[in-house]
């Protein structure tokens, strides 16, 4: 809680709520130069490999190189969200952790329902052609 | 120098002023001499300075939240005054006769009112209250980010003042109020309406996401001590989720406008036939953002209910930890419910019956909610004040637009419903008779909260009554319309024998039409008899949550000193256990100091986005320039906050000790 001694701290109100976060000791961040530089060569590399991949057409087909973007694209946001917004299960009392849940839920909803909906949408078009109308459903 | 003149002003003509449209001159002639009046009094009463540093810059939550509900209010006339007209053209425009408005204008009229109603009416209302009550209820002296709190109420407000300068210069889209494609690109809609609402809800929309962000920092972080997640009061419950809810949609809405001001300003193809654009998608898209805007309205409004019938049935809520989880599961089942706004866009019938399963199965929760609220007026002490009778006519009129809602879930039933006056009597029923009716019972339930005195009650119930019995003749001949299959939108009937129905909705707008002027007289009668309807104790309803154990109206601290809670009826707990206001020992209190950077960068934010609808580049450009100098010079201003001195707390407390004393 963000009451002590009978004085609000307000998050936005200049020099004097600066600092307090780390008053609530429940997930007090600390920073180090050993995660920034851990993070920065983590996310150097994985965004190193998906280029050359691109650049030296190392698969064959661009299919299977879009998946494997995508796939370090995911590991990149999760090596940003640990060592940049510091972020844990515990940090903020189990908040950050709960509202990373609830975002990558609605996420999901919206995303894989969207291609769900518009899969069928299309499918269910008129014909564009007067032979394809004998394939209607 | 012609390239000069383009940069600067764009297509805005003297064409844009509709000076050869009548309805719309005498409007502005009516707007304009309303405006002198205001400058005018505001003059004489030397009332600029006190405007300006007491509400303008104020980062007060009090202030912010009336002024949003004064806002709302206002824009409740606007949002009216289109009802009306459409009610009106409906009656007469029958077989030879065209009524008074012709397509074009009939269009905008429909479109501005849903455009309104929901950006500039309901969700200004819903937010306002939220601002007002949440610190209050929570024990907190500010919002987390009171600046924040101050930028977003002007966003939201710059936005309805765009909406509103599209009355008299140029015109408001024709598209409906959710604007799809094809017809809202720039091949059909070349006019600046369709930029209007872009503009407009884009600025209006980053002040809603950041008041979301601003409240549930405040409720996640600035609870009074031992107030535990379950012992919240449940305004604060559902005010909670609603926020979670806005800052989750928002960026949907803010990113499909963005990609159709793309396809309106440089030629992309998201959403039309060429390229691999489908225009199906922004229909999808923008009901992702829009069947949880829904819920963003009506949650606080079941807030609002859970609050009243507890107080005025004198009983701890029933229910409380289920209407907790049933708060929840709304929320998170408001995500799986969207396609049911398009059943008959081409969907199979696998996609259609999930999205008809997922919609019935949220009025589970929703008639849990309902059996809470009976079962706690069950054996309750009832007192019928106003915004006790405002949640009983909810119950019984929201129950009715539940079931139609149920119906027009079941896929094949909404294949003959859909886009007809069915769906607009439904929508109509769960949004006035859900989310109005509970800002109006949480309106005068908090009022003499926020003002030290009571509304009339007597004006009160007329309002009440004349709009519930206008609701019910305005919107029951539309359900009957919409079974027969006349669809929504129309300007003109050839069928003479449906004309009977379209006079009784519009003899029910009439009833609404004075329930609205009831209430602005209950203000007006209240404020004249304000002596006699004081409030001195700061708990005029026997309150049972914390913002009734400050004084009416609050000190611009809140609490001299932050309560503790032990029970979740905590200002009741407390009353039970004898407390005794404490009398000494006051200290200077740290407070967030007023600004003025949040209006200079919205009033910044709205001169771009009229530039931009006018395609003015150069002014478009200078405005965001200015505008983004304006945001940095603002971080570096370091006197955000002041301490109120001890003395000054201890002469406010002392007034209201001497207040206390008289009453008793």
């Amino acid at each position: 809680m963000s009451v002590g001694g009978g004085v609000v701290q307000y998050p936005d109100a200049g020099g004097a709520g600066h600092g307090h976060a780390d008053a609530h000791g429940a997930g007090a961040v600390h920073f180090t130069l050993r995660g920034y530089v851990t993070g920065f060569l983590a996310a150097v590399t994985l965004t190193a490999i998906p280029f050359w991949l691109v650049m030296g057409r190392t698969f064959g087909s661009s299919g299977i190189t879009a998946a494997v973007i995508l796939a370090f694209a995911a590991v990149q946001i999760v090596v940003h969200m640990v060592y940049f917004l510091h972020m844990s299960p515990k940090s903020e009392g189990g908040w950050n952790l709960l509202a990373l849940l609830f975002t990558v839920m609605l996420v999901v909803i919206a995303l894989s329902g969207s291609l769900w909906v518009m899969y069928h949408l299309n499918h269910n078009m008129m014909p564009e052609s007067m032979q394809n109308m004998h394939n209607m459903p | 120098m012609s390239e000069l003149t383009s940069n600067l002003m764009g297509r805005l003509t003297w064409d844009a002023i509709p000076y050869n449209e009548p309805i719309l001159l005498w409007t502005f002639v009516a707007v304009a001499l309303g405006g002198v009046g205001i400058l005018a009094a505001v003059t004489y009463f030397r009332a600029w300075g006190v405007l300006w540093r007491d509400w303008i810059t104020s980062i007060d939550h009090k202030k912010i939240g009336i002024m949003y509900i004064i806002l709302g209010l206002v824009m409740l006339l606007r949002g009216f005054s289109d009802a009306i007209m459409m009610r009106a053209q409906q009656v007469l425009s029958f077989g030879n006769s065209m009524g008074f408005l012709p397509p074009h204008h009939y269009d905008q009229v429909f479109t501005a009112h849903g455009v309104i109603m929901i950006f500039f009416v309901a969700m200004p209302l819903v937010t306002g209250l939220m601002n007002f009550v949440v610190p209050l209820q929570i024990g907190a002296r500010d919002v987390a980010f009171p600046f924040l709190n101050n930028f977003s109420f002007w966003m939201t407000a710059f936005g309805a003042g765009l909406v509103m300068m599209s009355l008299f210069v140029g015109e408001f889209a024709r598209t409906g109020w959710l604007a799809y494609p094809p017809l809202s690109g720039i091949l059909y809609s070349p006019d600046a309406g369709v930029d209007y609402y872009i503009w407009s809800l884009q600025i209006a929309g980053v002040g809603t996401l950041l008041s979301g962000i601003n409240l549930i920092a405040t409720i996640v972080k600035m609870r009074a001590p031992g107030m535990t997640l379950m012992k919240m009061p449940v305004f604060t419950w559902t005010a909670l989720c609603t926020n979670v809810l806005i800052v989750a949609a928002f960026p949907v809405l803010t990113a499909v406008l963005a990609l159709l001001s793309l396809d309106r300003y440089a030629g992309t193809d998201f959403f039309t036939n060429e390229l691999g654009g489908n225009a199906m998608m922004y229909v999808n898209l923008i009901w992702i953002w829009g069947h949880p805007e829904v819920y963003i309205l009506i949650l606080p409004a079941f807030g609002v209910f859970s609050e009243v019938v507890s107080t005025f049935s004198g009983k701890r809520l029933f229910g409380y930890a289920s209407m907790v989880y049933a708060t929840i599961v709304i929320t998170i089942l408001s995500y799986l419910v969207w396609l049911h706004h398009f059943f008959t866009m081409g969907s199979g019938a696998s996609v259609n019956a999930f999205f008809g399963i997922t919609t019935m199965i949220i009025s589970i929760p929703t008639g849990a909610k309902i059996f809470n609220w009976l079962f706690t007026m069950y054996r309750g002490r009832i007192r019928f004040e106003v915004p006790m009778l405002w949640t009983i006519g909810f119950m019984i009129t929201f129950v009715i637009g539940g079931m139609t809602g149920v119906l027009l879930a079941v896929p094949p039933a909404d294949f003959v419903l859909h886009n007809s006056l069915f769906l607009v009597a439904h929508f109509h029923n769960v949004i006035i008779g859900g989310v109005l009716f509970g800002m109006f019972a949480g309106i005068n339930y908090w009022f003499p909260k926020a003002f030290g005195y009571k509304l009339d009650p007597f004006w009160g119930k007329c309002s009440f009554w004349l709009w519930v019995s206008g609701f019910w003749f305005a919107f029951m001949p539309l359900y009957v319309l919409g079974l027969m299959g006349v669809t929504r939108r129309l300007s003109h009937f050839d069928d003479p024998s449906l004309r009977i129905w379209f006079e009784i909705a519009a003899f029910g707008a009439g009833l609404i039409f004075l329930g609205i002027m009831s209430l602005i007289i209950q203000l007006v009668v209240s404020y004249r008899n304000r002596a006699s309807l004081r409030d001195t104790t700061g708990d005029p309803w026997d309150g049972r949550t914390l913002e009734w154990s400050t004084s009416s109206p609050p000190p611009a601290y809140n609490f001299a000193f932050t309560p503790v809670v032990h029970d979740n009826d905590t200002w009741a707990d407390m009353k039970k256990n004898g407390y005794v206001r404490p009398q000494r020992g006051f200290i200077p209190i740290h407070m967030p100091k007023n600004t003025g950077a949040g209006f200079i960068i919205a009033a910044l934010s709205a001169l771009g986005g009229f530039a931009m609808i006018w395609h003015m580049w150069l002014v478009a450009c200078v405005a965001l320039a200015t505008m983004l100098t304006a945001v940095i010079v603002h971080t570096f201003n370091y006197k955000r906050d002041f301490h109120i001195p001890a003395e000054e707390v201890v002469r406010v407390e002392g007034i209201r000790t001497r207040m206390l004393a008289s009453h008793v």
